[in-house]
């Protein structure tokens, strides 16, 4: 045991930043959210201003007031990360095993989105699936969309909004345990007289389940609080809790309720994560 | 004005290349998203005082713009003229956002980064309110009495003490004149058959409740709370039954454009430019039950230094000479706050001169109404109710 004293201090440094940063930047801001979720506003006070009053009461109402959001939110978050996963799955496949030399080329292109704003690019899906666009014309001419249905400013575009937009994060995870996967284990379940199916089954979708898990968590946590597919491809019928807090923040000035909401929402991902991550087990996110 | 969601401008000058107006009107949002990035980096802009500046928050696209050299006209001539740097910034987004902005400086009195800022009128009343500004030293701003007689006494500020109007905003009915070959002129012609589910109207409350209260006779200088409540629900009915297709700011003109939206509670302003854009085919008319008309307002926060507020006063003063009035108006299309202004507009853009959108004739101006302002406790609630019924 002669392990010197600024040794056993070097993982303290080298979390230091890391600790600083979340410090200021999360865990200061989250007691102050907490703080202010128990105010209320000071009696003959102007707009905006709020004393603690200590009132539990209003995660109450914020949550009450807002069930139907808070539900949208979490269907939508888990339609999105399905169609995701169906999606990302075979293509994540593909880049894996069957791409030969493509492989980085394809790499590169699951990632390149990234490299146009999150914005940018949902504005340009209000563009395609605009009354205007190639689309609705095209289908309504084939007779496959109504003249007067529209695609826009309807649940369907929200989700396949947010099923583009965090395409990326289910197929890069996917393809990081695809590409992890022993060969010999598949060439051993051939060895066994395991047919393609089988072997697919048996093998690689078990060892493929830690991409799934994190694939599924990136996916479904932020989509549970996007507002911006909701914002721009959506209708006032299909606004997610986002909204409403964005809402409750800037254009109602009510930030105990903003904050309630916020923390509710926080609540809600993290139980349903743990729910999900007891199912699958931890050991599959490593 | 409200220019809701900071949809990052740079997406859409690309989505609108094609759009010939609308794009340049994009690409000088862009600046103002430079604004802003450029004022939070500072800290909120430079501090006046060791330098003869000015720093002036505005609406994005609320000044004459030119392409070619990316500068401000007007404001070029009045730093030739004073000798006064102006720094601009677009970066007056909306209301409530640029409030919740600068709120805690001040309350504190700490220096906001800003000598001059433009709020709407119920925003420049919770200024007032609060006492967040500085009362105008009117010997510095002798063209002050050029103030249409109409903006002379506003509630919040009876005797223009500390606030001048920048630009009136009407709002009325938009359409697309395809689909509405007739015009809209009512409530029932904007909720007409082939306009269900294409119908947008502005997040701004006041003016969308506004024009409704309006179409159903009620005197909205005098409005209840049972009568806004009575026009929120209608407007949740027509949300509910798919008429009512968005709750929107500035981005409904996008909806004209691209077809999603076929008639709109709207301003004069975007719709004149949509209009002249498109060869014809938007059109904007004040319902024959009325419209609404509202102000930006000039005025200078109390955390200002006497340099910035003798500068900012300069230059409020600066606008308030007719001829820069009118050469801001052929720019930007609202509503001219200034008498003379017309009469210069004839000089430099005669067919303008005549244009109701900017200076509107007695018989327009007596359908135009103003929302009456509200107290602290009605903002909270009706802004509360007027976002529920928009699924907020």
């Amino acid at each position: 045991m002669k392990v010197s004293l600024p040794k056993s201090r070097v993982p303290y440094l080298l979390l230091f930043p890391g600790f600083a940063f979340l410090f200021t930047f999360f865990i200061l801001p989250i007691i102050n959210l907490a703080q202010t979720s128990t105010q209320t506003p000071v009696s003959g006070g102007d707009t905006g201003e709020y004393e603690q009053t200590f009132a539990f009461s209003n995660y109450v109402h914020a949550f009450l007031d807002n069930r139907e959001q808070f539900a949208r939110s979490f269907i939508f978050a888990a339609l999105a990360t399905i169609f995701a996963l169906t999606i990302a799955y075979p293509l994540a496949y593909a880049i894996a095993f069957k791409s030969g030399k493509y492989k980085n080329v394809l790499l590169v292109l699951v990632v390149a989105p990234f490299f146009t704003s999150f914005l940018l690019r949902t504005v340009a899906w209000k563009q395609i699936l605009g009354e205007e666009g190639f689309l609705v014309p095209t289908l309504r001419n084939l007779h496959l969309l109504g003249q007067q249905t529209t695609v826009t400013s309807t649940a369907f575009a929200v989700v396949a909004g947010m099923t583009y937009n965090f395409l990326p994060f289910m197929t890069l995870p996917l393809y990081a345990s695809l590409e992890r996967i022993d060969p010999r284990t598949i060439e051993a379940a051939g060895d066994l007289y395991a047919n393609g199916i089988t072997t697919f089954r048996k093998v690689t979708v078990p060892l493929s389940l830690p991409g799934v898990v994190a694939g599924t968590l990136l996916t479904f946590i932020p989509a549970a609080g996007d507002y911006v597919n909701a914002a721009i491809l959506g209708s006032p019928n299909t606004k997610m809790i986002g909204n409403v807090i964005e809402s409750r923040y800037f254009k109602i000035v009510d930030y105990p309720t903003a904050a309630a909401l916020s923390f509710t929402l926080m609540a809600a991902i993290l139980i349903l994560v743990t729910l999900y991550i007891r199912k699958a087990g931890t050991e599959e996110l490593v | 004005m409200g220019t809701e969601r900071p949809l990052s401008p740079e997406a859409r000058s690309i989505l609108n290349a094609g759009i010939s107006r609308r794009g340049i009107l994009i690409g000088a949002g862009g600046l103002g998203a430079a604004g802003l990035l450029a004022s939070c980096s500072s800290g909120g802009g430079d501090t006046a005082g060791a330098e003869n500046i000015v720093r002036w928050g505005n609406w994005p696209l609320y000044l004459d713009f030119d392409e070619a050299t990316k500068t401000y006209p007007t404001l070029e001539k009045f730093s030739k003229q004073t000798g006064i740097k102006a720094k601009y910034f677009e970066d007056y987004n909306d209301n409530d956002e640029f409030f919740g902005k600068v709120q805690a400086q001040l309350k504190l009195g700490k220096d906001i980064g800003y000598d001059v800022v433009t709020p709407t009128d119920w925003m420049a009343a919770r200024w007032l309110r609060l006492g967040y500004t500085q009362k105008f030293d009117l010997a510095n701003i002798p063209n002050a009495g050029n103030i249409l007689d109409s903006l002379k006494s506003p509630s919040y500020d009876p005797n223009r003490e500390s606030t001048l109007t920048w630009q009136g905003i009407m709002s009325g009915f938009g359409w697309n004149t395809e689909k509405n070959p007739k015009g809209i002129h009512t409530l029932d012609e904007l909720f007409a058959p082939q306009n269900k589910g294409k119908i947008v109207v502005l997040t701004e409350m006041r003016d969308t409740i506004g024009v409704i209260l309006l179409a159903q006779g009620v005197d909205i200088t005098k409005v209840t709370e049972d009568q806004f409540m009575n026009a929120v629900d209608f407007m949740a009915g027509k949300i509910a039954d798919g008429w009512i297709r968005g709750v929107k700011g500035n981005e409904y003109a996008e909806d004209l454009t691209s077809g999603d939206a076929t008639a709109v509670i709207g301003w004069s302003g975007d719709m004149f430019i949509l209009s002249s854009e498109n060869e014809g085919k938007f059109d904007f008319a004040i319902p024959d039950s009325g419209g609404t008309i509202s102000g930006d307002n000039l005025l200078i926060p109390s955390t200002a230094s006497a340099i910035g507020k003798a500068n900012g006063e300069k230059l409020i003063n600066y606008y308030y000479d007719p001829a820069v009035a009118a050469e801001v108006a052929a720019y930007v299309n609202y509503v001219c706050p200034v008498k003379g202004a017309q009469a210069e507009m004839e000089k430099i853009a005669p067919e303008l001169a005549s244009s109701e959108y900017i200076f509107p004739t007695e018989k327009t101006a007596s359908r135009l109404h103003v929302f009456r302002s509200l107290t602290p406790a009605e903002e909270t609630t009706w802004a509360k109710a007027f976002q529920q019924a928009q699924g907020n």
